[in-house]
């Protein structure tokens, strides 16, 4: 009979038939196990592959100059660890998951990793506001998770983490080091603005270059800070206000769309003429910007993450990345989310194989945690060492120099070059990074 | 009656089986999913009761947010980490704002009444964005594990403790919607979406009948994110952006305003959904998501409630179509 | 002094936009009583085909000042290709029906096309920049400008005087205003009102994708800028008064003043402005500063 309640039966029957056929079609079909290459030695017990979650930007204006180079940085190196036998023996498996949700979805993403993958562990997040949120959600689901990228200080300063490591120093070095670069190239800077993106991590850098700069010179004037949204993108307001009141310089922790945005839309409207720009971070891929980055911008690298420094000729590791990276991309390895993910990945296996040499097996987690704190490693941008936030937050120099085009090269290179060592920028074990900048960096070593 | 086979019964048994097995069952994921599900259910619960009226609302994210920010304002500011205490706060804190913003929107209909009600929603998620030292702006704020009722559930059992927590709140929603749906403000709300002068003219207060169970779908509102809240353990200014709503909007009109129980089948149905389709094709969800909505407009008004009593109507006239001519 | 005239040209530049972006909503729910949702959409296509052409302008090694007539062309281009097909397939087979479920049924297409977007042209940002600088700067007080943002002020009048003359002194401007007027006295005098329809709404999917274009130079063009542009001249609509293009004019300067201002004074409360005067907008004058109320049907 054609009524309309049996049509709509037959339709939904059909539609679940669809959709059966469809699900069956999508269903990857068993892949044989691929053999560990010869190389390293294998681990007694080792599985025949470890599953690592890799979360990082994948859409949206950040997944250009971060997440995209992370993920492909991430595959380059797991491919050569991999070709090299993987970790004692065992595959590593990316599964990779975009950042870009919104912090409360983080979480869920993370319990899906550990749930619904069943990942091994996680390297992930480089925006600051994930990194805090899924900190205590990695500690409910004692998931080891490497934080890779993200710069406020506050992970493992305002909580305690037994699950959580971070392999790249957080941004204590970027705001000291920003501090003291200036005092270096202008001894006699008066006026100073901030312009910063309204969260964790714009906040946090704010707070440690602008205490560190008044501790190093308390004469120094405020001019105004500015508070855009994260990924706001559009900055002619901001701008107007800064053109109008001139500071000497303007401080920014501005990284992914909103540093292209802004340095486009402020070199448009004549800022760079009138006013130096400290970037502390290089939120951008340089050599993307070709010959469009002005000179005269100061930058830091986050830490020794530049091409010329680790100098390649004296760390293989460094000339092996460029290389493998440069091979299959074209490009160079920047900005420093790619050497973050490295040291992640390095320090993951240093960690591994430390726990399994003293269990004589392939480790638990428990025993991964127990090697991973104070531990040191190689890597590409030198030896990275877990020496603070009781041990499982990394310690690096910082690197800071000013823009200047290489018209050979067609980007730009870095001029006056300073590398501030470990203990001038970076806070003693067990000390807040503000407490310190207010003593007045009791112990640093410049 | 002879030859009519005995589903209802049977179905309602293996249902209940499933849902009270459920932790037994499902693996930790799929139970995590149904969990939020069953909260997310309490807030669409309370956009059909104003559909009940055909008013929808399109800014429920205002008492979402709000339920779920008072449980991270109480343990922020005064370090109640007590779920009792949270869900009351939750609850009584929507119910202010309800009680405040309706005495405005139940005077609205239509699209003015939707219009209305995101722009309220739109400026709690500006202050909640822009405050940053007090809501922690788009970092937002953590929630960590409560204590329910004074008791700490020992660490492995929590997610199980949350689903009958959850499971329990949503049979209360259910309760209360199915005795709402046969109380004479349940009445005054349909024939309002048939007639509004009418019911005036019968001596009947539109106003306040809309008011009322306004009251009533905030409070549900806010039930619902504060569950949300400690569920995910962690609350950010999205949870009132106007998509949130949308999305429960979404779920409202999926689920159909049929039956009491078609907004958590539907929350259900939609999570597990977006969970698998955002796995499978994370660029082509939102597309599938769209498509249903057009479909569901065109073809199947009445939602998935209306297709389940479509079947049921077929199957139950099932021994009897053999007899017919 | 100085900060004055900031505020006011920041305000203006703002202004322009949301005028951009809001006008065609604010039209196209005079005539066809639609809310579009999916004008966010318009929108986004917009700034995407426009950040394709420019890139394409550029990488042939044309000049550059080529790129302002190839905006405009992605604009028209994504307005006639996507809003009669809209209009004929989807919204006609709705009038009728209460305007909510228009309202659903647009922020359908907006999903769908949200989607579309981000499986042509992919999810890293696409920039048009080069159109941005090529206009040089201008120094206004002690502040520079850049040329093209103030160049966008002239355009937003000139399209808001387009429509007052296409509304107000042609022929066919005349049905139009019968149609928003009264729909069904207009059909029993014998208006086409299919047509009028298909006309609003392409012109308001122009509109919107001008609006998108336009401001492609400025921004960086990803997925998400229609879910967020949406809502935003949504309030300005409202604020303005639906239907009412003058309203959407009024209400676009007055909420860029205002947010500028807020930029310099209270920063913490820009957003937070607009929403609010958004509301008490609703509250106290429904229909919005220059809307006239309507007669409800029995």
């Amino acid at each position: 009979m054609g009524t309309r309640a049996s049509r709509k039966l037959a339709f939904i029957w059909r539609l679940f038939a669809v959709l059966g056929l469809v699900a069956a079609a999508c269903s990857p079909a068993p892949s044989a196990p691929t053999q560990p290459p010869a190389g390293q030695p294998k681990i007694p017990g080792a599985p025949s592959e470890i599953k690592v979650g890799l979360v990082t930007f994948l859409s949206g204006a950040a997944s250009g100059p971060f997440g995209i180079p992370a993920r492909t940085a991430a595959e380059v190196w797991v491919d050569k660890l991999n070709r090299e036998g993987g970790i004692g023996g065992a595959q590593i498996k990316l599964v990779i998951v975009d950042e870009n949700v919104p912090t409360d979805q983080q979480v869920v993403q993370l319990r899906r990793l550990a749930l619904d993958e069943k990942v091994d562990l996680v390297i992930g997040y480089i925006s600051s506001a994930n990194c805090l949120a899924v900190a205590p959600v990695a500690e409910e689901l004692k998931l080891l998770t490497v934080l890779f990228d993200c710069g406020t200080n506050q992970v493992f300063e305002e909580g305690r983490y037994k699950y959580v490591f971070r392999t790249a120093a957080h941004t204590g070095i970027d705001g000291i080091g920003a501090a003291r670069y200036l005092l270096m190239v202008k001894p006699d800077v008066k006026t100073v603005a901030g312009i910063n993106q309204d969260y964790a991590w714009g906040r946090d850098s704010w707070e440690i270059f602008i205490r560190a700069l008044r501790k190093l010179k308390p004469d120094v004037q405020v001019l105004d800070t500015l508070w855009p949204r994260l990924q706001q993108n559009e900055f002619s307001g901001e701008i107007s206000k800064l053109l109008s009141l001139k500071p000497e310089v303007v401080f920014t922790s501005f990284w992914g769309g909103d540093f292209v945005s802004f340095i486009n839309q402020a070199r448009a409207r004549g800022v760079f003429d009138q006013t130096t720009i400290l970037f502390n971070n290089d939120g951008s891929n340089i050599e993307e910007f070709g010959k469009d980055l002005p000179d005269g911008i100061i930058i830091g690298f986050r830490g020794p993450h530049w091409i010329e420094y680790p100098d390649p000729n004296q760390n293989p590791l460094q000339k092996e990345f460029i290389d493998l990276y440069r091979a299959k991309y074209g490009k160079y390895p920047m900005p420093h989310g790619s050497y973050h993910v490295v040291q992640a990945l390095q320090g993951v296996k240093a960690a591994y194989e430390k726990a399994a040499q003293a269990a004589g097996r392939w480790p638990t987690v428990d025993e991964v945690i127990k090697a991973f704190e104070y531990l040191e490693f190689d890597s590409p941008s030198g030896r990275i060492s877990m020496a603070i936030g009781y041990g499982h937050q990394a310690v690096e120099p910082a690197v800071y120099g000013i823009t200047k085009l290489d018209p050979q090269l067609g980007f730009s290179r870095l001029d006056r070059v300073k590398v501030f060592p470990v203990k001038c920028v970076n806070p003693p074990d067990g000390v807040k990074t503000l407490d310190w900048i207010d003593q007045g960096f009791p112990g640093a070593q410049c | 009656m002879k030859g009519r086979p005995p589903l209802r019964p049977l179905g309602a048994v293996l249902g209940l089986g499933i849902l009270l097995g459920a932790p037994w069952i499902l693996p930790g994921w799929l139970l995590f999913l149904l969990t939020l599900a069953l909260a997310k259910g309490l807030v669409v619960l309370g956009i059909v009761l104003l559909m009940w009226g055909g008013l929808v609302s399109f800014g429920h994210g205002l008492y979402f947010a709000a339920g779920a920010y008072t449980v991270a304002f109480l343990y922020r500011f005064l370090g109640v980490r007590e779920a009792a205490v949270g869900i009351l706060g939750a609850v009584l804190v929507s119910g202010v704002l309800a009680g405040v913003v309706g005495l405005f929107l139940s005077r609205y209909r239509a699209i003015f009444f939707g219009m209305l009600s995101v722009a309220f929603s739109m400026i709690l998620y500006a202050f909640l964005l822009k405050f940053y030292f007090v809501t922690g702006g788009t970092d937002g704020l953590r929630v960590p594990i409560p204590s329910i009722a004074g008791f700490e559930p020992p660490a492995r059992d929590i997610r199980t403790v949350y689903y009958f927590l959850n499971l329990g709140f949503a049979c209360l929603g259910l309760f209360v919607a199915h005795r709402l749906s046969g109380s004479p403000l349940g009445y005054l709300m349909r024939a309002i979406r048939d007639n509004e002068v009418r019911v005036e003219y019968m001596g009947a207060s539109v106003r306040r009948t809309v008011y009322a169970v306004y009251l009533l779908s905030g409070v549900l509102g806010g039930l619902g994110g504060a569950l949300v809240a400690f569920n995910v353990g962690h609350v950010a200014p999205d949870l009132a952006y106007w998509t949130t709503s949308g999305e429960f909007v979404f779920v409202a009109i999926l689920g159909g305003t049929g039956g009491v129980g078609a907004p958590f089948v539907a929350s259900a149905v939609f999570e597990l959904v977006r969970n698998y389709a955002i796995k499978l094709s994370p660029y082509t969800w939102q597309l599938g998501l769209g498509a249903v909505l057009l479909l569901i407009i065109f073809f199947y008004p009445e939602g998935l409630w209306g297709l389940y009593e479509a079947i049921r109507s077929r199957l139950s006239a099932w021994p009897k179509s053999s007899s017919k001519r | 002094m100085d900060r004055l005239l900031a505020v006011f040209l920041d305000g203006l530049i703002f202004a322009a936009w949301l005028f951009l972006v809001s006008a065609g909503l604010s039209f196209v729910y005079g005539v066809l009583r639609v809310l579009n949702v999916a004008h966010g959409s318009f929108y986004s296509l917009g700034a995407y085909l426009a950040a394709t052409l420019v890139g394409a302008v550029v990488g042939r090694g044309l000049s550059v000042l080529l790129t302002y007539p190839a905006l405009l062309a992605a604009a028209l281009v994504v307005g006639l290709a996507v809003g009669p097909p809209m209009e004929r397939v989807l919204l006609r087979r709705i009038q009728g029906r209460d305007e909510v479920t228009g309202l659903l049924l647009t922020f359908a297409v907006l999903l769908i096309f949200e989607d579309i977007t981000k499986l042509v042209w992919g999810v890293t940002p696409w920039s048009a920049d080069a159109a941005y600088g090529a206009l040089g700067q201008v120094r206004l007080g002690t502040v520079t400008y850049a040329v093209y943002p103030l160049a966008l002020v002239g355009v937003g009048a000139a399209v808001g005087a387009g429509l007052w003359v296409l509304v107000n002194r042609t022929p066919f401007g005349k049905l139009v205003s019968s149609v928003i007027a009264d729909r069904e006295v207009s059909a029993a005098l014998g208006v086409d009102v299919g047509r009028v329809n298909s006309f609003a709404f392409t012109l308001g999917a122009i509109l919107a994708a001008l609006g998108g274009a336009l401001v492609a130079p400025m921004i960086s063009v990803v997925p998400g800028i229609s879910v967020e542009v949406i809502i935003v001249a949504f309030a300005v609509t409202v604020i303005g008064g639906l239907g009412n293009i003058a309203g959407a004019a009024l209400g676009a300067v007055v909420v860029g003043l205002i947010r500028a201002a807020a930029l310099y004074f209270f920063p913490e409360l820009d957003l937070f402005l607009v929403y609010a005067i958004m509301t008490l907008v609703l509250i106290f004058r429904p229909y919005g500063l220059f809307g006239r109320p309507e007669v409800r049907r029995i």
